[in-house]
């Protein structure tokens, strides 16, 4: 396997940069440098190309195999933040045999070496990602195991019920309970339930990590586009007394209380005889409603085309010139826009409550069969110790869908939990 | 006496037994070594053969034509199914053997064998050594020359009886231990682990009151093990029951230092699933009774055999407690319990032949390689008896996977996993139980042993005729759909939801009127019983079979992508040390192998199939 190199902080100018060179080579690579300092320890160096030349002074940082990121031997140049610096340094290490990583290669290392599982890596690419603090929040959470926690405890309780059956196959003829279907019952409708809370959770964990969409809608000129720009505090939108200045969607990404919110301003919304017109309406109806939450200005709820939900909001757009009715608010003076940004925050803070650990399709998948699977265990046990091979069958199928996300189970576990419970042996 | 033989087989026990039958179905010239004649087919243990998962191996062994399921029904003297009333996948049948009819059958079957010679003698050396061995040197110096060698010598390897704070050395009672053997064995620095395990104190049955004691009576309608046998071959009778008691408790309690396995003269492990009595009172000190059934050992014998009390307790305190009792006041002990200590050999040195990897022609085969049990021994007795004639007569090896057998199961849990504590079978050991039943055996393995050549003309025959009849009736049940309405007509119950369905499918309704789809189908009306019910069973198990057959393709793909013995794990540099040590051992033959390797993860698969297919690259180019 190759030995790799990489710039691990952004290009450009900065205080320091680090380079990453990892791979089974990385020592005797990076020694072609300068002196290493021992392995888990770092030191100040003076860093040569071929030739002797000084390229820079660096500190060092020298990591083991099995105790670095990628699981691989690893050295960590910490370098001036300079561009030349940078390209004399790494040209200096293909000199002595590293190669430029590919991207995300340094991450599929640390996968093959199983130093991260899945969804840990599918949370280290959401860290990087995060721009807002629930989604750091989020990210770092299934980063650093919680999904594993949690489906190692459910797992726990199927291998539990898993055995419990299993006692009752494979000792039928001495001192086992007849019947553990009560017991049986207990234990996955628990494990059914809370994936089954996870799997609901999915959509608002999901929100989280690609941030919710908020429409704003109304008539033509109604102040939509002003409304935008005051939210974002610049003129991200042209606005005109014209009606039907805007065509096209206009996005804004905004951090409202640490959850990532993308407001949209969209055409407004009347019959038009224009083409470019009729398009953009189209288009605004349809990202209307695929939106998160709707804002009306000055119109009711029923704008055609559009189903709206019973927390979307309704406000008076003219607040400036119409204090008195209800929800002024007003993108010309500024009026309420705090108020009402504060609303969009509750509104949506009170949907990421119910939100699951599970934010990617595929682990939701996951946890659909399984959830499929106990669904059908617990319709079987109806049938009682007669059909406990069908039933254990099930059991065995979600746990294998549970493994997707994660480890193994053996049989040793489950007879040894069969052990621990029982006295066995004639 | 004849001495030079294709396979040789060092044990006469049911390890032994089934290797010397199995390599002589293929051909071999067979010779088959033990201490006495006496010993061949002995039940050391408990007089039972079968259980649940015991049962399952016993029927595959049957249906590659071994002699473990016929002997077992013409020794039968209690047969009862296990779990009769549970799914056909998990039931296990279970007799109680005539001990000295089975040790009978067994002789005369091995001399009326066409090319095993038995051989009575005491192996000392081996000729020759790793990676060829020759053959052996006896006691009298005589010398025996092989192609083959097959070791089934058990719990002989240094072996040493404990009762209370009494140590003998020696295998079974009165058999003296093979010392210089294990000499020559640890020479060969093959890795060793230590076992013990134990025996319950044998009761004289003339002197137990049976009248005090529940009965426990056979099947009214036996099952037999042999696809062939159709009923018992001897009277058959019942067992007792009884329970021990508070009393007995406080008795074994007292005296607990005074057990060899408590009083700290045996450290090595036992097995779980067959605790002593000291054991049980220890570990579960809530229960204030244990049951025990008391088997006789045979028609005509008067020995009892305890089953639930086994023990390394000194003999007077085995007398005390036997006689807190109930039905066991007087009873007089013929042989007292005993627990033993033995050496295994650590199965994964062995690939899934059975052989020792560093070898060319030395098997390893039952309780030597850390199982349990006859019926472990015997599965694989055949499978090495096969491979060691394999290689004698340079033919293609004889393998089995997890997903065609137990016998699959078993040798791939020793080869992969090794043993922490003696291997028995479980049903739940097999991931593909629904589909490796009891009742398919046959189906399952009688087309690879005629194909192996281990299978004889008359089972190949009654085979083929079973397997037609059987083809027929399903085929003429998936041809023919029916509506709800015509079934509703019947007096079926189903919903009436239009949808058609297959008469294949309507067996599996559950209590379904047979006779309702023999008014159907003529073809299968005329079936015989007992493939009718085969039929209905294999309806219903068909959607999780169909869901497993699934997990099996993925399975069976991973098994065709072969690892050369020499894959070169540390290039692989993604690899954990851990695990490519592990795997340098263990040696995987295949992919599927390789995945279940234990702590094996799914990018360590995926770095060893590239791997692979970088090899295969360069190879072409």
């Amino acid at each position: 396997m190759d030995t790799i190199f990489a710039l691990a902080t952004p290009q450009g100018k900065s205080g320091v940069a680090v380079i990453r060179v990892s791979g089974p080579e990385a020592f005797e690579i990076s020694k072609k440098l300068c002196l290493l300092p021992k392995e888990q320890t770092f030191g100040l160096r003076r860093l040569r190309d071929r030739t002797g030349q000084i390229l820079d002074e660096a500190l060092v940082l020298v990591f083991g195999a099995g105790r670095s990121f990628t699981g691989e031997p690893t050295v960590e140049f910490h370098i001036h933040g300079s561009l030349a610096i940078y390209r004399s340094v790494s040209d200096s290490l293909k000199y002595a045999g590293g190669r430029l990583a590919e991207k995300g290669e340094f991450t599929r290392r640390a996968l093959e070496s199983g130093r991260l599982d899945l969804s840990q890596v599918e949370a280290l690419s959401d860290l990087i990602e995060s721009e807002t603090e629930v989604q750091q929040k989020q990210a770092l959470d299934v980063f650093i195991g919680s999904i594993a926690k949690k489906v190692d405890n459910w797992r726990r309780d199927l291998v539990q019920a898993a055995a419990l059956l299993e006692a009752v196959i494979d000792f039928a003829d001495e001192e086992v309970p007849e019947d553990v279907t009560w017991e049986v019952h207990k234990l996955l409708e628990n494990v059914r339930v809370e994936i089954g809370a996870e799997i609901e959770g999915f959509a608002a964990a999901e929100r989280i990590r690609t941030g919710f969409e908020v429409a704003i809608v109304g008539l033509p000129n109604a102040g939509k586009s002003t409304l935008l720009n005051a939210i974002s505090g610049k003129e991200v939108a042209l606005t005109s007394a014209l009606a039907g200045t805007t065509r096209d969607i206009i996005e804004v990404k905004m951090d409202l209380r640490g959850l990532a919110v993308t407001f949209l301003d969209t055409a407004g919304i009347r019959d038009s005889q224009d083409p470019l017109e009729k398009m953009g309406i189209d288009r605004a109806v349809d990202r209307a409603n695929k939106a998160d939450l709707r804002i009306f200005i000055d119109t009711g709820k029923d704008i055609s085309g559009i189903a709206a939900t019973d927390d979307d909001i309704i406000i008076n757009g003219k607040g400036d010139l119409f204090p008195d009715k209800e929800f002024p608010v007003s993108g010309k003076t500024g009026l309420g826009v705090d108020v009402l940004l504060n609303k969009i925050a509750d509104v949506l803070a009170e949907r990421t409550v119910k939100a699951g650990i599970v934010s990617h399709q595929r682990q939701k998948d996951s946890l659909q069969r399984g959830y499929y699977d106990l669904e059908a265990a617990i319709g079987l046990l109806v049938g009682g110790p007669d059909i406990y091979d069908l039933t254990a069958e099930e059991i065995r199928s979600a746990l294998r869908s549970l493994e997707m996300l994660l480890g193994h189970v053996g049989v040793e576990v489950l007879l040894g939990e069969i052990f621990s419970r029982f006295c066995l042996g004639k | 006496m004849k001495h030079n033989f294709d396979v040789l087989v060092i044990g006469g026990g049911h390890a032994g037994c089934e290797a010397a039958h199995a390599a002589s179905r293929v051909n071999a010239n067979v010779g088959l070594i033990s201490l006495s004649v006496q010993d061949f087919g002995v039940m050391s243990c408990n007089p039972a053969i079968g259980g649940l998962g015991k049962g399952h191996l016993v029927r595959e062994i049957d249906a590659l034509d071994g002699i473990m399921g016929d002997l077992a029904d013409r020794a039968g003297i209690q047969f009862r199914l296990l779990n009769r009333k549970k799914g056909p996948a998990v039931q296990g049948l279970r007799t109680q053997a005539d001990r000295k009819l089975y040790q009978k059958g067994m002789l005369a079957r091995l001399r009326s064998a066409p090319r095993i010679t038995l051989i009575e003698g005491e192996v000392v050396s081996f000729l020759g050594s790793a990676p060829k061995f020759k053959g052996v040197k006896l006691a009298d110096g005589s010398k025996i020359f092989c192609s083959a060698l097959v070791l089934t010598t058990g719990t002989f390897l240094g072996g040493v009886i404990h009762i209370g704070d009494k140590k003998v050395s020696g295998g079974r009672m009165g058999a003296s231990a093979s010392i210089r053997l294990a000499e020559q064995l640890s020479d060969m620095s093959l890795p060793l682990g230590r076992l013990k395990t134990g025996t319950p104190p044998r009761l004289n049955g003339e002197t137990i009151r049976w009248d005090d004691l529940e009965k426990q009576d056979g099947d009214k309608i036996p099952s037999m093990f042999s696809f062939l046998n159709s009923s018992p071959f001897v009277q058959q009778i019942s067992c007792g029951i009884t329970h021990t008691n508070e009393r007995t408790h406080d008795i074994i309690r007292e005296n607990l230092s005074k057990s060899a396995m408590y009083g700290g003269s045996i450290e090595s492990v036992g097995p779980r699933y067959c605790p002593s009595i000291e054991d049980k009172i220890v570990r579960f000190a809530d229960k204030s009774s244990h049951q025990i059934f008391l088997e006789p050992e045979g028609l005509n014998t008067k020995t009892v055999y305890p089953n639930g009390i086994s023990t390394s307790l000194p003999v007077s305190v085995q007398e005390k407690y036997v006689h807190s009792i109930r039905g066991l006041e007087h009873a007089e002990i013929l042989q007292p319990g005993y627990a033993i200590e033995y050496d295994y050999i650590d199965p994964r040195c062995l690939n899934s032949t059975l052989r020792v990897q560093d070898t060319e022609n030395f098997f390893l085969a039952g309780q030597i390689n850390g199982t349990t049990g006859y019926e472990e021994a015997a599965a694989q007795g055949l499978v090495a008896g096969l491979n060691a004639a394999s290689i004698a007569l340079t033919k293609e090896s004889v393998t089995f996977s997890r997903s065609n057998s137990y016998i699959g199961v078993m040798i791939d849990d020793l080869t992969l996993r090794g043993v922490n504590e003696p291997y028995r079978m479980f049903t739940s050991r097999a991931e593909y139980r629904l589909t490796l039943r009891s009742d398919n055996a046959d189906q399952r393995l009688t087309p690879l042993g005629i194909n192996v050549g281990c299978v004889g003309e008359k089972r190949a025959e009654i085979f083929d005729k079973k397997n037609a009849l059987l083809s027929k009736g399903k085929d003429s049940l998936l041809g023919r759909s029916v509506t709800p309405q015509e079934l509703k007509n019947y007096g079926v119950n189903v919903r009436l939801d239009g949808q058609r369905r297959s008469l294949f499918h309507v067996l599996s309704i559950p209590n379904i009127d047979i006779e309702t789809i023999c008014l159907f189908s003529r073809d299968f009306s005329d079936l015989e019983d007992d493939l009718k019910r085969q039929l209905i069973i294999e309806s219903t198990y068909s959607n999780y079979v169909a869901r497993q057959e699934k997990d099996l393709e993925s399975l069976k793909r991973d098994e065709k992508i072969k690892i050369p013995d020499n894959f070169d794990y540390g290039s692989l540099s993604g690899l954990s040390n851990e695990l490519s040590s592990k795997l340098k051992v263990i040696k995987p033959s295949t992919l599927a192998h390789a995945g279940r390797v234990e702590g094996m993860t799914p990018s360590a698969l995926i770095l060893i199939l590239s791997k692979l297919k970088k090899n295969e690259l360069s190879r072409s180019a």
